[in-house]
């Protein structure tokens, strides 16, 4: 029978009032359960009908999960529910985490920056995420609440595959953190996509650099790149290439040649592998020679 | 079915008391069950903008969010921004720059730039097409819309 209007599945809301009780209902029934922060990929895939959870456990706004505190001695914590424009319009966040702010208003639209959440983005684990890269580069870690207790779990190991990350059933990603930025420190959010807003990204490079004298060439400078691979990918060579030798433009043609070639994209409806290698390439040319001359050269 | 839940709203200063079942969204809630239809369902995947009401104030996709999660919550529509009697400021300034055609999106803007322009009393073009870069008009090609911005930030300050 063809329904007049399709709709969602039917499926539970669940609206615990505190972590343990979202961690044990959640870890109760795996595989069929889900946290619901902002949603709005949520929406999208069970629509698509991709996604058939029979409970979604609203956790939006548990147990402190909505503060935003900048320490000048410990850095930045974004609680879970936090919605995006409310950390791009951060005061501190636009002064010491530039890069994680531009790329948080690139993300989709406003109205949807208004309920989406840089931690679902992160936990959602697309490849695409827009500002999964710059928090990669910041050095973040999450504070997850699971059954057995709070852990932290560092960005660096956290991401295993398209929407497969080191959480387990249970899991509550309670907040963000980052630690205090390095002297100096600059960064962009550079985003190809079909059009200037509301697209996913066809390739995302995320840029950060700081004045470094532990490094041969002065600086340290790092870059990850969104859309081309299975993972959000920081390529290491960038920031040893820069490191080592003085950072010039045939230094940065290197760099952004060795971007080019740790890519392993695929072709989708946005563009094709190919397309996306040589955009890696040229963006990431752009975004570094940009970031070098921020730095002052 | 799954077990319904009360939801208490207050949409456009009227509180409403519903029990809804947890899958309906807001859109289809405000339109269905209260009746409002003002609020457009277009692309439902919250790309179009349509959709877009404002929730304790800021601009929201309504095909994105459950009705149960308003409990507790405002909601304002664009039947709740002025009648034809008494237009805002911003669908006086539609009305009068031509910006639009067929008006299905028009309602999605309007909710949008409410609160842009409390926020931004004198914007430039640039912010005003950034501000709009959420919502997808098919008739006009923007530049109508970007005038009635202009206008009625004009009306707004006078």
């Amino acid at each position: 029978m063809l329904e007049a209007h399709p709709g969602l599945p039917e499926f539970d809301y669940i609206k615990p009032k505190t972590l343990a009780e979202a961690s044990r209902f959640l870890a109760d029934h795996a595989g069929e359960a889900r946290p619901l922060s902002g949603g709005t990929d949520i929406f999208v895939r069970m629509r698509d009908g991709v996604w058939k959870d029979k409970y979604l456990v609203d956790i939006k706004g548990l147990d402190g999960t909505d503060e935003i505190v900048y320490d000048p001695s410990k850095g930045l914590t974004i609680g879970a529910a936090v919605a995006m424009n409310r950390v791009s319009a951060h005061p501190d966040v636009k002064k010491h985490y530039a890069a994680l702010a531009d790329a948080v208003d690139k993300v989709a639209s406003y109205q949807l920056r208004n309920r989406a959440t840089i931690v679902g983005n992160i936990c959602n684990a697309s490849p695409a995420g827009d500002t999964i890269g710059a928090c990669l580069l910041l050095g973040g870690a999450l504070d997850v609440h699971g059954v057995d207790g709070a852990r932290t779990e560092p960005l660096a190991s956290f991401f295993e595959g398209p929407g497969s990350t080191a959480l387990k059933p249970g899991d509550v990603v309670t907040s963000l953190r980052l630690p205090l930025p390095p002297k100096g420190l600059v960064g962009r959010y550079y985003k190809l996509g079909r059009n200037k807003s509301s697209d996913l990204s066809i390739i995302g490079v995320t840029v950060v650099g700081f004045p470094d004298k532990r490094a041969a060439s002065g600086y340290r400078i790092k870059l990850a790149l969104a859309s081309v691979a299975p993972t959000p990918l920081v390529v290491a060579q960038v920031e040893e290439i820069l490191a080592a030798k003085p950072v010039t433009e045939q230094t940065i043609a290197e760099a952004a040649q060795a971007a080019m070639d740790a890519c392993t994209p695929i072709d989708d409806v946005r563009a094709s592998a190919r397309y996306r290698k040589m955009m890696a390439r040229n963006l990431s040319q752009k975004a570094l020679t940009e970031i070098w001359n921020q730095l002052g050269r | 079915m799954s077990d319904l839940f009360n939801v208490n709203v207050t949409v456009n200063g009227t509180l409403y008391e519903r029990e809804v079942e947890p899958r309906i969204l807001l859109s289809d809630f405000l339109r269905h069950d209260l009746g409002l239809t003002g609020t457009h369902v277009g692309c439902e995947h919250g790309v179009c903008g349509a959709c877009t009401v404002l929730f304790d104030g800021n601009p929201v996709r309504s095909c994105l969010m459950f009705a149960v999660q308003t409990n507790g919550h405002e909601v304002t529509t664009v039947e709740g921004l002025g009648d034809i009697d008494d237009l805002h400021p911003i669908q006086q300034a539609f009305w009068e720059a031509h910006a639009l055609q067929c008006g299905f999106c028009t309602p999605g803007f309007l909710t949008t730039l409410v609160p842009f322009l409390e926020e931004n009393p004198d914007p430039s073009e640039e912010e005003i097409r950034n501000a709009i870069s959420g919502n997808l008009c098919r008739c006009t090609g923007y530049q109508h819309i970007v005038e009635a911005v202009q206008l009625a930030a004009e009306k707004m300050r006078a």
